[in-house]
């Protein structure tokens, strides 16, 4: 670790936020008019924008599922979204990513009443700094509604890490950096069930207990915007729109 | 690309040989233009237009890299442009296709046969190290006529691009030495109609697309002629007029939204 980088000043992380404190976040809903359901989220300095299609046929043939849905999520980084421009396409990290998306929507999207169809989930990082897999996740969770596609919850996501030996909510980008631990998770909040789950770092079996029991409130606070933002734009009669 | 069922285009005919378009616009009018810059905190500059429902995002890139061995003393543009799955049900993912590619040339093309950019004042040192301007143009919603998005967006991203030579320990940060952007217009034909700024449904019916450039004094500046159909020459000085009326105020649009 580099500890030339103090990441707590005068009790406070160093963007001024509490321990068990978000970044701000910010959701729209319907944003895009090609797509059938669509979200743009800002979460701290992150930007992401989701489309999703679908159902439909799913294509190539040989992928069908003549039993369910495919449930395809494509997590994809702008060229501009880091400070080094990335090469444009996917790569093994934007690969693993997606992968662990799809399962995580597939977890609670009722597939079984799409047999073959592919349910097409595009997320498109626009802006990168800490933690995009949680929004990207958070976000297709709220373009999936506004697509009406059937599911048993809304997912949300969330991360919890560790900076200079304390437990802490959602780190940002010097945390990422310098921080000893990231456990992003994403649950389904009607049940609490665990979705995504990733860690790296180290962490003491006590601090993974803290940091999971701190993830899973801090998706609780982001998944009442996701709602939230839902509402704003479906709520009949609401400010007489 | 798209299939129109033959009773849309019909009715689109139709429309045009009383004088309409769907959507109400005169022959000659854009769509209403929206610029929003500086949107992405990690680019060097950065623009997102929508022209209607069509939404294009553009973010500049720079770096340090070799120039050129036969412009030694140049700086570089690279010119990307990705039809990614999320803008439209029709795009797919994996490498840029033959639309993609187009599309990232002609816009590339606008910029740097006009001399947008003034890459001889972007040598460090010369035929060793010089500036690269990466423009990466990101269509979120394709909704017809992406040239003039791409293009508008690329040139709003250049002018509130600064050029980061702090994180290159070059001095201070400045802003991307350009000169004036032509503005670039484009015309479809369907029905021996010509309209200007196209739909969705409009290009899906198109004989004949033309695209033109034009700058702040009302000169020619760059011009791409698109598919199988044809003009007739009264129909191309027609466009170079209202080329030339559009560009004129989407240029102000473009200084105004920039903040120049």
């Amino acid at each position: 670790m580099n500890s030339d980088i103090k990441l707590f000043e005068n009790g406070k992380r160093l963007d001024g936020r509490k321990n068990d404190e978000l970044r701000k976040i910010k959701i729209e809903v319907g944003v895009l008019h090609r797509a059938e359901g669509s979200c743009y989220l800002e979460w701290g300095d992150n930007k992401v924008i989701v489309a999703v299609y679908g159902p439909r046929e799913a294509i190539p043939r040989h992928t069908q599922n003549p039993l369910r849905a495919i449930v395809n999520a494509k997590y994809n980084m702008a060229a501009f979204s880091v400070g080094d421009r990335k090469r444009p396409g996917p790569d093994r990290r934007s690969r693993e990513i997606s992968k662990v998306i799809s399962e995580a929507l597939e977890n609670v999207i009722l597939v079984e009443k799409f047999p073959r169809a592919s349910i097409d989930v595009n997320i498109e990082v626009l802006d990168a700094e800490a933690g995009t897999r949680c929004a990207g996740l958070t976000a297709a969770a709220v373009a999936l509604a506004d697509a009406g596609i059937p599911m048993k919850d809304i997912p949300v996501a969330c991360a919890a890490g560790k900076i200079e030996n304390q437990v802490v909510l959602d780190l940002g980008k010097e945390e990422d950096n310098y921080g000893s631990a990231d456990l992003p998770i994403a649950i389904s909040p009607r049940t609490g069930e665990i979705l995504l789950l990733q860690m790296d770092g180290h962490l003491t079996v006590e601090e993974f207990d803290k940091a999971l029991d701190l993830a899973i409130k801090g998706c609780y606070i982001v998944s009442d915007i996701q709602k939230k933002a839902i509402l704003e734009k479906y709520q009949p009669n609401s400010e007489g729109k | 690309m798209t299939i129109i069922p033959s009773i849309k285009r019909d009715f689109l005919v139709k429309l045009a040989e009383d004088g309409k378009r769907a959507d109400g616009r005169k022959f000659d009018e854009f769509r209403n233009i929206e610029i929003e810059v500086n949107v992405i905190s990690k680019a060097e500059g950065s623009a997102k237009v929508k022209i209607g429902n069509t939404q294009v995002l553009a973010g500049i890139k720079m770096d340090i890299g070799e120039p050129y061995p036969d412009t030694p003393d140049s700086g570089v543009m690279i010119t990307a442009a990705e039809l990614i799955p999320l803008a439209s049900p029709d795009f797919e993912s994996g490498p840029p296709r033959e639309n993609a590619i187009e599309l990232a040339r002609v816009v590339d093309r606008g910029i740097r046969e006009s001399e947008v950019i003034e890459v001889d004042k972007l040598c460090v040192v010369p035929s060793e190290k010089v500036w690269l301007v990466f423009i990466d143009i990101h269509v979120l919603d394709y909704d017809g006529n992406l040239f003039d998005a791409a293009s508008l967006a690329a040139l709003a991203a250049l002018l509130t691009t600064k050029v980061p030579a702090e994180r290159f320990e070059l001095g201070e940060d400045y802003p991307l030495p350009l000169k004036e952007p032509p503005i670039s217009c484009t015309s479809v034909k369907y029905n021996g109609v010509v309209v200007m700024d196209p739909s969705l449904d409009e290009e899906a019916i198109a004989e004949v697309r033309l695209t033109i450039a034009t700058d702040k004094n009302g000169d020619i500046r760059a011009m791409q002629k698109g598919l199988n159909g044809s003009f007739n020459l009264d129909e191309i000085k027609k466009i170079i007029k209202t080329s030339l009326d559009n560009g004129r105020k989407i240029q102000e649009l473009l200084y105004k939204s920039a903040g120049k």
